[in-house]
């Protein structure tokens, strides 16, 4: 599929019907990101959703491009949450998969058992964001330090090293 | 017919240290003899992470030829190395890596630290990276660079070709040493 922007309009609704039409209520909204077709879906049927966009004959998103964790903090109740990129490489459409749930209740299921792919991507998630993906096989940090305690890449953590007395606010801006 | 003079070398090889000189023999102080040996013999162990490894290529290459030190040999075994050079950022999940090679070098041990990473963490002021290998191992000298030319590491190596040439024979045995290594969690 050649990325005109209407086939991407084409995807984007057809794909659109297709979830609504099996899951209704769990498909939140949607939107064409650039040349993205983006679902924001509801947390609680990702692994129905995710299972159906792979093993749907007319959907066959077989192949889990990526999986990353996002951090909005001020979206009170949906603070973190899951993006999910597929492919469907047979005709080559692409589509993005997002899910948000709350910082007090930061877990979602795995999608290991549908890709075992998403096994590394969700320890790197689990390292870098502390969600906490329910049925993973060996949920453990993959990048940083073993003995680190914290997730780096939560915003309320600042991304330069605490340890250095040399750097001041006066030249730094710290 | 006149005779030519042979065409003298001006090649400057090392100088002899002071001592007494006679018709068939020299005499001078062992620490002197065995720092003049050190000096021109001395085996790096390339602890190369990022680019700066690759401007260490350059430099052990015939344009720069790190051999003209004695130093061509490299050793990949921290055993058998004298100075271990640190090239590169070091991240925080490498730090207990390098401390552990630098752990299994033998006495006496020098460590160079290659550009901006290596000695201060460089742009890399983030929670992932060690900001300076000397939080964790004894640095000798330190290059400046990011990364620095050839020329400065040849540099460098002339630094710790100085140390080592006039490091006293009971350096490592003196109690400042001892507190240093200490002070750095060994021995």
């Amino acid at each position: 599929m050649l990325a005109t922007a209407e086939n991407i309009k084409s995807l984007h609704d057809t794909v659109l019907a297709g979830l609504q039409e099996k899951f209704g209520e769990g498909i939140i909204s949607s939107e064409i990101d650039y040349d993205f077709p983006v679902f924001i879906v509801n947390h609680e049927n990702i692994s129905d959703i995710l299972r159906f966009l792979k093993e749907d004959a007319e959907m066959n998103y077989h192949f889990l491009t990526t999986l990353c964790g996002l951090h909005y903090p001020d979206n009170k109740g949906k603070e973190f949450g899951v993006m999910y990129q597929l492919h469907n490489m047979p005709e080559n459409k692409r589509i993005r998969i997002k899910t948000f749930f709350p910082e007090n209740n930061c877990e979602i299921p795995t999608a290991t058992n549908i890709w075992p792919t998403a096994n590394w991507m969700e320890r790197q998630e689990y390292d870098f964001f502390g969600i906490n993906f329910k049925g993973h096989p060996d949920l453990k940090r993959i990048l940083n330090m073993d003995d680190i305690t914290f997730f780096p890449m939560r915003k309320e953590f600042p991304l330069e090293d605490q340890t250095r007395d040399d750097k001041n606010d006066a030249m730094f801006g710290r | 017919m006149a005779i030519e003079e042979p065409k003298r070398s001006k090649l400057d090889i090392s100088h002899s240290p002071a001592g007494i000189e006679g018709p068939g023999f020299f005499a001078t102080s062992l620490e002197k003899a065995v720092g003049l040996a050190r000096k021109n013999s001395i085996w790096p162990l390339p602890f190369a992470t990022s680019c700066c490894g690759i401007e260490f290529m350059a430099t052990m290459a015939s344009n720069y030829d790190l051999g003209r030190f004695g130093s061509e040999r490299l050793s990949f075994s921290p055993r058998q190395a004298d100075l271990l050079m640190v090239m590169g950022t070091i991240a925080k999940k490498m730090g207990p890596v390098l401390k552990q090679v630098y752990e299994q070098m033998a006495e006496p041990r020098w460590v160079l630290s290659m550009g901006a990473c290596a000695s201060s963490g460089g742009i890399f002021d983030t929670y992932s990276v060690l900001q300076g290998i000397d939080r964790i191992i004894p640095v000798d000298v330190y290059i400046p660079g990011c990364p620095p030319r050839p020329e400065q590491v040849l540099d460098g190596i002339m630094q710790i070709q100085r140390l080592v040439e006039t490091e006293s024979l009971r350096r490592r045995d003196s109690p400042e040493y001892k507190a240093m290594m200490t002070k750095y969690g060994m021995e």
